[in-house]
């Protein structure tokens, strides 16, 4: 059933996505792409690309396009509501619980420990980005949007939106 | 209405909220404690530190949870809607036009042209968790978890959500500090 599979799609990045909303990203990818093959590895890079560049938690804008793509309106809300109910209905009623570990080493541990795991997911996600633009638009392309794109991000500390719209301009120029 | 006041400053925080969860915290104090007094400053942290002891985006369970304070299920509906919906709806419509065109051949060129930009950004959050994960763990240990769990993710197949699971399990159970993390994956 689409709808179970979609809610199991986000429910489980989210439940285990320790360190906000960029540390679920590779783990949505393995279950969108992935596992359930719902989306390409370029139609995911769309939606990352453009999700980066609009404001609002990332989580919740790709769980919201994602679900609407694969089943429509219900699907949105079904992914939405995976990605969003699950850790709320935990925080309003367990708060006490939570109150008193807030500082505990054991919570820190969990996420210092996931840390690693997370950063090899988004290497490995970074690698798979570069063969589908090397398999899209050659080394040419790549590298060049890809170095301009680093040093406007980590040099300029420019806005992403502003680093995706250049991009899109130089693709809809030099690419077709 | 207490609903209205919430929806309208969620509302503000999620458009203005760019660059992510983690970067939305500080719009979210200045509506909450600053504009409508609605929690204090110790609250405030109190809140953003018990939603970082749970998963999932910090920037969904701050509203739903402030919400829910304020104006019970309503409030917090009220919330959480405000700060997601408007976004969820324009990435619906900006790709939904743009896979209209995808044949045109500019079209799709701009489509291959963010993938090296999506990379970069991805190169970046990589080094970043990385970055953390070395100041809290030491690089040795960080590179060999890694390591390990991306043979155990990539090489024998088994799904992500089984390993970070069994980390985070004993990361939970062990009583006190150990040395070998990376026994639990």
């Amino acid at each position: 059933m689409i709808y179970w599979d979609l809610f199991l799609a986000f429910f489980i990045p989210n439940i285990i996505g320790y360190g906000g909303g960029p540390a679920i990203i590779p783990l949505i990818e393995a279950e969108v792409v992935g596992r359930y093959g719902w989306m390409t590895s370029q139609g995911f890079a769309e939606t990352l690309a453009l999700g980066n560049a609009l404001p609002s938690p990332i989580a919740t804008k790709m769980a919201g396009y994602v679900g609407y793509e694969v089943a429509g309106i219900g699907g949105a809300f079904v992914a939405v509501a995976a990605t969003v109910i699950p850790s709320l209905l935990l925080m309003l009623g367990a708060l006490g619980l939570l109150y008193r570990h807030r500082d505990s080493p054991r919570v820190k541990r969990m996420s210092q420990w996931v840390r690693p795991v997370i950063a090899m997911m988004m290497a490995w996600l970074t690698l798979g980005f570069f063969t589908e633009s090397m398999a899209a638009s050659g080394l040419l392309h790549t590298l060049i949007i890809g170095i301009v794109a680093a040093i406007a991000l980590v040099r300029f500390n420019t806005h992403p939106a502003f680093v995706v719209i250049g991009a899109l301009v130089y693709g809809g120029l030099f690419i077709s | 209405m207490k609903q209205t006041a919430l929806f309208w400053a969620f509302f503000r925080v999620g458009i203005f909220g760019f660059g992510g969860g983690p970067a939305m915290i500080p719009l979210v104090r200045a509506e909450v404690v600053t504009r409508h007094q609605w929690l204090t400053d110790e609250e405030f942290a109190d809140v953003l530190a018990i939603g970082n002891t749970l998963p999932g985006p910090i920037a969904t369970k701050m509203p739903g949870y402030i919400g829910y304070r304020v104006a019970g299920i309503s409030g917090c509906a009220a919330a959480v809607i405000a700060v997601i919906l408007p976004m969820i709806v324009a990435m619906i419509v900006m790709l939904g036009i743009f896979s209209r065109y995808r044949d045109v051949g500019w079209i799709r060129g701009m489509g291959q042209a963010v993938i090296p930009v999506v990379m970069v950004m991805m190169a970046q959050l990589t080094w970043d968790f990385f970055d953390k994960s070395k100041a809290a763990l030491g690089w040795l240990i960080s590179i060999a978890m890694a390591v390990i769990a991306g043979a155990v993710i990539y090489w024998l197949g088994v799904h992500p959500g089984w390993v970070i699971g069994a980390i985070l399990l004993a990361a939970l159970l062990r009583p006190s500090r150990k040395k070998r993390a990376e026994g639990a994956a």
